[in-house]
Order: C-alpha cells, then sequence, then structure tokens
C-alpha cells in the first residue's frame, strides 16, 4: 500500500472545507476564524461545526451581521499580522462587503508601493441548485475574477476543498474561495493530493481529443457526466477544472484546446461579460488558427435565479446543454 | 464637553507642538500652490486649520501604535514622523515617495511608522483599524489602533458597524472623529438627526469625550488620558475634535455652501494664533522664537520641493509590479 493509498478515505465536500479549517487552526496559531453564525450555530452550511469547542472563542469569532466590518476588520488583522479566514455566508451577501474587498484588500499591496500586502483569506458559498431564490443563489465569480490584486479560487473536489486553503494562506495577497453550496454533500476520496494543491493551475479531470469542457465548480460534474454520455456516442470529451479563475491558467486552456480544436465552456455565471466570455477570448486571442469550430458557451440564462424548482432548473447549465453543444460543433455543416 | 483648568506646558514642548503644526501649515499652503502650478495633480484636500488634532492626538502615541486616517492625512502622516521629503516627492508622482507615488494625497502609506493610510473611502478606514485592533489584542501585544475620520464618515454604515464591533469586542481602539462640521459641503446638521456625537457614541456603550479641537493643548491632554486607558483597559474610546478647515474642501471646490464670515470666525480661534499667543502670554515665547520655528518650517518644505522636484519618477515597467505581494509567507 502507497503512502497516498494509505492516507485516502472518503468524506464529504463539507468535511474535506473543515478538514483544511482544523488544519491551518492547528498549524499557525496567527490563524483565526470570523463570520457569521461559524461558532455557536457551527456554520450555516455546517462547515465549521465543532471548531468553537476545539478551539475557543477568541480564534472562531461569530460576528454580527455588519459584512463590511468584519471583512474589513480581517484585512486590518492581516496588515496587524494574523492570518485570518472570513466567512461570509454567500456571495450575495458579500456585495455588503465589497467596498472593502476591492477598495481596500485589492488595491492596499500595489497602491502602498508593496509596503502592505494583506494576507486575508475569504471563503463564501455560491451557486444555485437549492431552490433559495434570486437573493441567495447567484454565481458572481466572475465578478470577483475581473479585479486585479485578488486571487480567486473555486474548489470542486474534494482534495482541493481540503488542500486549496494552505496553498491561500501560504501566499501574502487576499484570496477569495468559493464553494458551491451544492457540493457540501458531495461524497469523494480524500487523497494525499491534496496536500499539493496550488492557487495557480486548472486540471484536467478527464483526458479527451475531440473537445475541450472548460468548466469550474460544481458545473464540473455536469461537465464529467455530460463527457460520459459523449463517449457513448464516439466523443471523446476533455473535462478542464480551471480551479483558480484568477489569475487564470491560460496555458493549460489553450493547450487543450489546440489538441481538441474545439472549445465549450460551461459557467454558472450569467453569459454575458462573465468567465466564460473571458476564457473565449482567450482562445480566439491564442488558438484561433486551430480551431475547427466557434466556441460554444452553456451560461445561466439572464435572469435573476427563480424560486421554483423547474424555473431554477431552466435558468442553469444542464448536462443534456452541454451535449447539445458539443453535438452542434461535430454536425457543423452537415 | 470637557472642563478642565488650562494645561500646563513647558516651553520646550509648547515650542515643539507649535513647530509641528507649523510645518503641517507651511506644507499645505506649498502643496495649495503646486497644485495651482500643475506640479500636484487630482484630488488635493488640505488640512490648514485642523492642525491641533494630529499633532495633539500623536503626542500621546508609541511607535508601536497603528494609525489609519483618511484622505485628508497630511497633518497626521507628518505629525506621526513620515519624512517630508517622501510626502512631498509623492504629491509630485515620484519614486522616491513613501508609495513610489501611486497613491498620492490621499493614499500615503508608511510601514516604517505604522501609518495604514490614507483612505479615499469615506469610513473605509474604521473596520481597518478595528482589525488592527483586534490583532493586537490576539497577540496580546500593548499598542493600540487609532483611526482618524471625518464627522460625514458618521453617516456611513461601517462607522457604526465598527463602533459596535470595537465595544463588543473590547478591542483597544481610539477613535478619533475630526467635526469640522461640513461633509465635503453637507452641513452636519442638515445630515444627521442626532447632531451629539456624544450621544450617538453612548449607544455603544462606548467612552466618549468632546473637545475644543482648535487648541491643541486640550487635545493633547484628553487624548493622553484616553489613550492611556485604551492602552490599560483594552477598551475602545471616542474622542470628538471639533475644528474647522480653513481651506476649500479641495482643489475644486468654490465654497458656495458657507459664508466667509463662518470661515473668519474660525480662523481667529485657530490653533495655530490660539497657541502663539498663549505661548508669548505666558512669556515661553518670543517673537524671536516664533520667527525662528517659522523659518525651520519654511526651509524644511522648501528642502522637500527641491527634493522632490529632482527626484525620478518610477519606471512604467513597474506598473504591474505589487499587483501581488513579491513574497510569500
Amino acid at each position: 500500500m502507497s503512502a497516498a493509498e494509505a492516507i485516502t478515505r472518503r468524506t464529504t465536500y463539507r468535511d474535506a472545507v473543515r478538514d483544511g479549517l482544523r488544519q491551518a487552526l492547528l498549524r499557525d496559531p496567527r490563524v483565526f476564524l470570523m463570520g457569521e453564525d461559524i461558532g455557536r450555530y457551527g456554520g450555516c452550511f455546517a462547515v465549521t461545526k465543532g471548531l468553537l469547542e476545539e478551539f475557543g472563542e477568541a480564534r472562531i469569532r461569530d460576528t454580527p451581521l455588519s459584512e463590511s466590518a468584519f471583512v474589513g476588520a480581517g484585512i486590518g488583522a492581516a496588515l496587524g499580522g494574523l492570518r485570518p479566514i472570513v466567512e461570509i455566508m454567500t456571495v450575495n451577501f458579500s456585495l455588503l462587503a465589497l467596498d472593502q474587498i476591492l477598495n481596500t484588500a485589492a488595491t492596499l499591496c500595489h497602491m502602498s508601493g508593496g509596503q502592505f500586502p494583506v494576507p486575508l483569506v475569504i471563503r463564501m458559498a455560491t451557486g444555485a441548485g437549492r431552490q433559495v431564490a434570486a437573493q441567495h443563489s447567484h454565481s458572481l465569480e466572475g465578478w470577483y475574477s475581473h479585479i486585479p490584486g485578488l486571487r480567486i479560487a473555486a474548489p470542486a473536489t474534494i482534495d482541493d476543498a481540503a488542500g486549496m486553503l494552505a496553498a491561500a494562506l501560504a501566499c501574502r495577497d487576499p484570496v477569495i474561495i468559493f464553494e458551491h453550496m451544492n457540493l457540501y454533500n458531495s461524497q469523494g476520496e480524500l487523497t494525499a493530493a491534496a496536500a499539493s494543491a496550488d492557487l495557480e493551475h486548472a486540471a484536467i479531470r478527464r483526458p479527451g481529443r475531440d473537445v475541450s469542457l472548460i468548466t469550474y465548480g460544481a458545473s464540473l460534474f455536469k461537465c464529467l457526466t455530460a463527457a460520459d454520455q459523449l463517449a457513448m456516442h464516439g466523443i471523446e470529451a476533455e473535462v478542464i477544472d480551471l480551479r483558480v479563475l484568477r489569475p487564470l491558467d491560460a496555458k493549460t486552456v489553450i493547450e487543450s484546446v489546440q489538441r481538441t480544436r474545439r472549445a465549450v465552456i460551461v459557467d454558472e455565471g450569467w453569459r454575458s461579460v462573465g468567465i466564460a466570455a473571458e476564457i473565449s477570448a482567450r482562445v480566439m486571442e491564442q488558438a484561433f488558427y486551430d480551431l475547427d469550430a466557434p466556441v460554444q458557451r452553456v451560461c445561466s440564462v439572464e435572469v435573476p435565479v427563480p424560486y421554483a424548482k423547474h424555473m431554477e432548473e431552466a435558468a442553469l447549465p444542464q448536462v443534456a446543454q452541454i451535449v447539445a453543444a458539443v453535438a452542434s460543433m461535430f454536425n457543423h455543416g452537415q | 464637553m470637557t472642563a478642565m483648568p488650562p494645561p500646563v506646558v513647558t516651553r520646550e514642548h509648547g515650542l515643539h507642538l507649535l513647530s509641528q503644526m507649523l510645518r503641517i501649515r507651511c506644507f499645505e499652503d506649498r502643496c495649495a500652490e503646486l497644485y495651482s502650478a500643475g506640479k500636484i495633480r487630482g484630488f488635493l484636500h488640505l488640512y490648514n486649520g485642523e492642525e491641533a488634532v494630529a499633532v495633539g492626538v500623536m503626542q500621546s502615541l508609541q511607535p508601536v501604535d497603528a494609525i489609519a486616517g483618511t484622505y485628508r492625512e497630511h497633518g497626521h502622516a507628518l505629525a506621526r514622523g513620515i519624512g517630508m521629503r517622501t510626502l512631498m516627492a509623492e504629491l509630485l508622482g515620484k519614486e522616491a515617495g513613501c508609495c513610489r507615488g501611486r497613491g498620492g494625497s490621499m493614499h500615503i502609506f508608511d510601514a516604517a511608522t505604522r501609518f495604514y493610510g490614507g483612505n479615499a473611502i469615506v469610513g473605509g478606514s474604521l473596520p481597518l483599524a478595528i482589525g488592527l485592533g483586534l490583532a493586537e489584542k490576539l497577540h496580546d501585544r500593548k499598542a493600540i489602533a487609532v483611526c482618524f475620520f471625518g464627522e460625514g464618515a458618521v453617516a456611513e454604515g461601517e462607522f457604526h458597524e465598527s463602533m459596535n464591533l470595537a465595544a463588543l469586542w473590547s478591542l483597544p481602539v481610539l477613535f478619533v472623529c475630526e467635526n469640522n462640521y461640513y461633509a465635503m459641503g453637507t452641513a452636519w446638521a442638515r445630515s444627521e438627526v442626532q447632531t451629539s456625537l456624544l450621544a450617538k457614541v453612548a449607544g455603544y456603550c462606548m467612552r466618549g469625550e468632546s473637545i475644543d479641537g482648535m487648541d491643541v493643548l486640550a487635545v493633547e491632554t484628553v487624548a493622553n488620558q484616553l489613550v492611556r486607558d485604551v492602552r490599560a483597559q483594552r477598551t475602545p474610546a471616542f474622542l470628538e475634535a471639533r475644528t474647522y478647515r480653513f481651506r476649500a474642501h479641495s482643489m475644486y471646490d468654490p465654497q458656495l455652501y458657507r459664508s466667509k464670515d463662518e470661515v473668519k470666525g474660525w480662523e481667529e480661534r485657530g490653533p495655530l494664533i490660539r497657541l502663539t499667543s498663549r505661548l508669548k502670554e505666558a512669556g515661553l515665547m518670543t517673537e524671536d522664537d516664533f520667527q525662528r520655528l517659522q523659518s525651520s518650517a519654511n526651509a524644511e518644505v522648501d528642502d522637500a520641493v527641491q527634493f522632490a522636484e529632482q527626484a525620478t519618477i518610477e519606471p512604467v515597467e513597474e506598473l504591474q509590479r505589487f499587483v501581488y505581494a513579491e513574497e510569500t509567507l
């Protein structure tokens, strides 16, 4: 039995994130957690359950509903030599702290001529699929990825859920980690690879020769399912998990597209002016002459995410749409 | 409002306070000239009239303490000990500036003196100061955080969130509200239903004092008490300094919102006039002393301007440097 196999164990995404937090708290006394209902309540998504009992109130800090103040306090604490990990309950609530994130966290290092890096980690839940409607369901990763000075991570796998936090804490920049709320209950193997999770590279989750499915977060699993269905029709899709949305690992994407000559981008964000648009532009700029078909995007419909189940499903990218988008590339001209 | 006997001051300390305020006044006046000459650009907010607040409060601080401020922060930077040369070079956009010319007037930062800005978002530095105080508390260090902000910031949600958090968590933070009665052009009484800052502060169960911010000795005396308490008790405190800016909000402001008589009235009881006459009346300073301090301030500003004008600009190849930190932890 190899070392990797020895530590491999089956777990949930939620427990993997918690494991990453626990390891960080154990490893570095400067690390502390701060956010709404992360202590007594155990976390809105139960991610931080048990940490208050283990690490105490000084390091697991329940905050009032003051997103701007506690995110700003995280920035100040980082400047003061601590390693804060701030939890914002959902990406929609993070807009109340957007001033601190953009105007301060993202700008301070550059604006101070390198004197004040901000080693702050912010975690937040993102995404739709739980019928919580238009104020709890959006995927605004693209907005945040627009901002120079931030690093944006979107762990989709169990290993990344556990391991990306350590990479975030190892750098001195503000890092936002987006956890898709539909992934918390997902199960998988936690392996030794979690320890080497980085904040630089995209990962090829399934190799294939015919088309590149480029995605991140919970959409990864829709793409893998689509790839299985496509394989039954003789189309081998390569599935790329971007993992990090800023800075983008364009190299992995472009090399894949140059091999497969077709690209479909799957993004739960809205279609216009989003991550899918950015990836598409990069492919045009860097691999235009390698393409056998126009780039396709499968994104959320441009509406506020509705409550009713059938409407919510209709608003989000679905496996059938991914399969159809790929199929259309092979039917082109026929 | 705190009633107290006139503070006792020695000749040496009185001259020190006056020289600090003169340096700021002289620096700011020169900035206005350089702005008119097109050498300083962007937004420029001058501190004329409010010198007693920064100078008075800084006397009570130690080098380990952390400071966060506003976009009207030249005075705080100078009083904190940031070199006038590096400050002027910053305003002229030079590489020798404290932020390599990237921040400009509204964004002065200096790690060596724990000066965390310079913040051009009204209220934006309040949460930052909370975090700086939290770091001192969790590190179990004895430093404190001091946050300067204007009364305009009181209308921001961040003020209330930060006051609550500081009190709730017992953080060593001194809040210094420089109440100059105008948020740009909006008078204090036109934007707040409760115009007593101490009444607001009482709602956060925080100790607060309100003082005449044109009297540097009063500012220093009360700041000393509050800083001592914040440091010893590890709890926040609030200081309102009632003050007035003599110049326009920024260089683009025609000042239609206030009368010349009102400005004149405040100028007549300005911080430099007040301290000068007080020291002279007490026999602690002669006119020669005053002239010497004035000449010294002028000479320092001359030197800073000369340094800044001769300094080089940052190579444009470095534009993308420091978007991300250059070292990992």
